[in-house]
C-alpha cells in the first residue's frame, strides 16, 4: 500500500497584535489535533489552510499545491478539495436538512456522490433528520448534519474548528462517539482544532501544540502528552496515554483488569471483551513515586518504571518526571522537595503509584 | 354632479402606478448589486459611494429635480447626448420622470437590501465557499435567499415612495396631463383650481393606500422573520 501523502504547511500571516508563523509536516492520515489556548492561532491556521485567510507561504495537500507565494499560486477556497466544519453548525437556514446535505455534493461533481452522501448520513446517524427543517434540530443534530454535509463532498482532508465548543456538556458527550466512529472508519486525514484535553485524548493520533502563533510541540499523541513543555502548558490536565489490552473482568468488585506489558492496572468495569485494545489516560497529578515497592496501600495500580528526565513545571514548587515503562512513556507531577528527599535522578528505577486511571478510548 | 374620480384623475392614477412599478423593477436590478458591493467591499470608495446613495434622502426633492432638469435640458450634457442619439429631450417626458424617480428612491431600495446582506455576516458565505460554491453561485443561492426580507422591504418602500413623490416629479415632469401628471401633482392642480372635492377623493385615496402599504409591510416582515427565524 502506498503511504498517504503528507500535508505540508508553511504559513505566515501578520495581523494587528498577532503573528502566525508555522512550518509543519503532518501525516496524511488519522486525526491531527491542533491544541492550544485561545488566541494561540489554531483557528487562524485552519482558516489559512482552507484559503479563508490569505497567508503567505506554501500549502501542499495530498500532492497538490493549494498555494505557493514563491510561485504566485493561489487556489481559492471553492477549488480546494476540503471539508470544513465550523465552530457553530452554520447550516443554511433557508434550506432544509436534505438541501443542506446536497449543497456541496452537487457542486463537486465526483462519481459516487449518492453513495458518499448515504455513507455520511449513516456514519453520523442522521437518517431520521433528512426531511426536517434546520430550525427544528438541536445543537448536536445541527453539528452532525454540518459534518455529514462536509463529508458528502468526499474531500481530501477534513478540517474541524472546535466543532463541540458551542455545545453544552450533554451535547458534547452525544457527538463525541460519532467523532470517534469517524476516526475509526474514515481514511482521509482530519485536522481537529480544540482546547479541551478530553477531545484531544479521545481523538488524536498526532498533536500540534500552538502558542502565540507558533508551534511549540508536535508529534504523536504519546510523545506529546509526555512532553514536559506540553505537560507544563496544560497544568492540571497534564498526563500520559498508555496502550494496553483488556485481560479479564472481576465480577465481584466490578473491576476490569488491563494488561500493560505484564503489569496489571485495574479500572472500573468496562463492557469490552478480553483482548480488546484500549487507551488509558493517566493524569500526571495522579501518579506518585516511591523508591521501594509499596505494600499495605489502598492504591491498586502500581507500575515499575525508570526515570528518563526531570523537568521544571509551570510552578516552581513542582516538577515533571518522565518515566519509561517498557516502551511507553509516563509523566508524573511531584514536588521538588520529594525529588530531593528521595534523591530521584535520571536512570533511577522507581515504582509509580497510580491513583486513578481513565479509559480514554476503546 | 361630477363622478368622484374624473377621467383625468384615473389617468393620473394609471400613470402613477406605471411609474412606481417601473421604478421599483429598475431599482431592484440596480440596487441589489450596489447593496451587495457596499456590504462586502473594503474599498476606500465605500464611504463616498455610500454617501452618494444616501444623498437623495436628505436633499430637498426640488434641488434634485432642479439639477436633473438642467442636466436633461437642451444645455445639459445628458440632454445634448439624448438629442444627438435622436431620442429628443428627456425633460417633461415620462422617461425623464422615471430617471428622476429612480435616483430619488435609490436609498429606499439600497439601504434595506444592504442591511439584509450585512446581517447575513461572513459565515454563510465562507461555508458556501468550503462547499465549492463560487462567489456568483454563493450570491444567488445563499445571499439572495437569506436577504429575502430586505428585498421585500425595499420593494414595498420603493413603490410607496415613488407613488408619494412630488417635488422631483413637478420639476422634471411639469404636470402634463396624460404624460407626466401623477396623483400627487394632480392633487396640487385640483387645489390650485379650487376643486376641493376632487382633491379630497385623491388625497383620501393616498392616505388609505399608504396605510395599507405600511400594514402589508409589517405583515410581510413578521412572516419572513418567522420563516428566516
Amino acid at each position: 500500500m502506498i503511504s498517504a501523502p503528507d500535508l505540508c504547511l508553511n504559513l505566515s500571516l501578520e495581523r494587528p497584535g498577532f503573528r502566525l508563523d508555522v512550518d509543519l509536516k503532518l501525516p496524511g492520515q488519522g486525526v491531527t489535533v491542533i491544541f492550544g489556548p485561545s488566541g494561540s492561532g489554531k483557528t487562524t491556521l485552519l482558516r489559512c489552510l482552507a484559503g479563508l485567510e490569505r497567508a503567505r507561504g506554501q500549502v501542499l495537500v495530498g500532492g497538490q499545491t493549494w498555494q505557493d507565494s514563491a510561485k504566485q499560486t493561489w487556489v481559492p477556497t471553492w477549488s480546494r478539495d476540503l471539508g470544513y466544519v465550523f465552530q457553530e453548525a452554520s447550516l443554511f437556514e433557508h434550506m432544509d436538512v436534505q438541501a443542506n446535505l446536497r449543497f456541496g455534493l452537487e457542486r463537486v461533481k465526483k462519481t459516487g456522490a449518492k453513495l458518499a452522501l448515504d455513507a455520511a448520513v449513516t456514519l453520523l446517524g442522521i437518517d431520521h433528520l433528512l426531511g426536517r427543517s434546520t430550525h427544528s434540530l438541536s445543537g448536536g443534530e445541527r453539528q452532525r448534519v454540518a459534518i455529514a454535509r462536509a463529508l458528502a463532498t468526499q474531500p481530501d482532508i477534513l478540517l474541524l474548528d472546535e466543532p463541540l465548543a458551542s455545545l453544552d456538556i450533554a451535547r458534547r458527550l452525544e457527538i463525541l462517539p460519532w467523532l470517534e466512529r469517524m476516526h475509526r472508519e474514515l481514511r482521509i486525514p482530519m485536522l481537529y482544532v480544540t482546547h479541551t484535553m478530553d477531545e484531544l485524548t479521545r481523538l488524536a493520533d498526532h498533536v500540534v501544540l500552538m502558542d502565540g502563533g507558533k508551534v511549540s510541540v508536535q508529534g504523536s499523541i504519546d510523545q506529546v502528552l509526555s512532553d514536559p513543555v506540553f505537560a507544563a502548558s496544560v497544568g492540571g490536565e497534564a498526563g500520559s496515554v498508555l496502550h494496553g489490552t483488556i485481560q479479564r473482568h472481576d465480577e465481584t468488585f466490578h473491576l476490569t483488569c488491563i494488561d500493560i506489558h505484564g503489569s496489571h492496572l485495574w479500572v472500573r468495569h468496562q463492557p469490552l471483551d478480553p483482548g480488546s485494545p484500549v487507551r488509558l489516560r493517566i493524569h500526571a497529578n495522579d501518579v506518585s513515586l516511591t523508591t521501594m515497592e509499596p505494600q499495605h496501600t489502598s492504591i491498586q495500580n502500581i507500575l515499575p518504571g525508570d526515570i528518563i528526565s526531570i523537568h521544571p513545571d509551570s510552578h516552581p514548587a513542582s516538577c515533571l518526571v518522565r518515566l519509561r515503562h517498557h516502551d511507553q512513556i509516563m509523566i508524573a507531577r511531584i514536588t521538588r522537595k520529594s525529588v530531593e528527599n528521595l534523591s530521584l535522578d535520571v536512570g533511577k528505577s522507581v515504582w509509580m503509584q497510580v491513583k486513578s486511571v481513565a479509559l480514554a478510548k476503546s | 354632479m361630477n363622478a368622484p374620480i374624473s377621467a383625468e384623475a384615473w389617468q393620473a392614477i394609471g400613470l402613477t402606478l406605471q411609474l412606481a412599478t417601473l421604478t421599483t423593477v429598475v431599482l431592484l436590478l440596480v440596487a441589489t448589486p450596489l447593496a451587495w458591493w457596499l456590504s462586502q467591499t473594503e474599498s476606500k470608495w465605500r464611504s463616498p459611494i455610500g454617501a452618494m446613495v444616501t444623498l437623495p434622502l436628505v436633499l430637498p426633492p426640488t434641488v434634485l429635480g432642479f439639477y436633473l432638469l438642467v442636466l436633461m435640458g437642451p444645455q445639459g450634457w445628458l440632454g445634448k447626448l439624448t438629442e444627438m442619439l435622436g431620442v429628443g429631450l428627456l425633460s417633461f417626458s415620462f422617461t425623464g420622470l422615471l430617471i428622476g424617480s429612480i435616483i430619488f428612491s435609490l436609498p429606499f431600495a439600497v439601504q434595506p437590501i444592504q442591511y439584509a446582506f450585512e446581517a447575513i455576516g461572513k459565515r454563510p458565505l465562507e461555508v458556501a465557499a468550503t462547499l465549492r460554491a463560487r462567489p456568483m453561485d454563493t450570491f444567488f443561492t445563499v445571499a439572495l435567499p437569506q436577504a429575502k426580507a430586505g428585498l421585500l422591504t425595499a420593494t414595498v418602500l420603493t413603490f410607496a415612495h415613488t407613488v408619494g413623490e412630488f417635488g422631483v416629479v413637478l420639476m422634471i415632469g411639469g404636470n402634463i396631463p396624460g404624460k407626466t401628471q401623477v396623483v400627487s401633482t394632480q392633487i396640487y392642480g385640483y387645489v390650485e383650481a379650487m376643486e376641493y372635492t376632487q382633491a379630497h377623493w385623491l388625497a383620501g385615496g393616498m392616505v388609505v393606500f399608504s396605510f395599507a402599504v405600511l400594514i402589508a409591510l409589517s405583515f410581510l416582515k413578521k412572516r419572513t422573520d418567522r420563516v428566516l427565524g
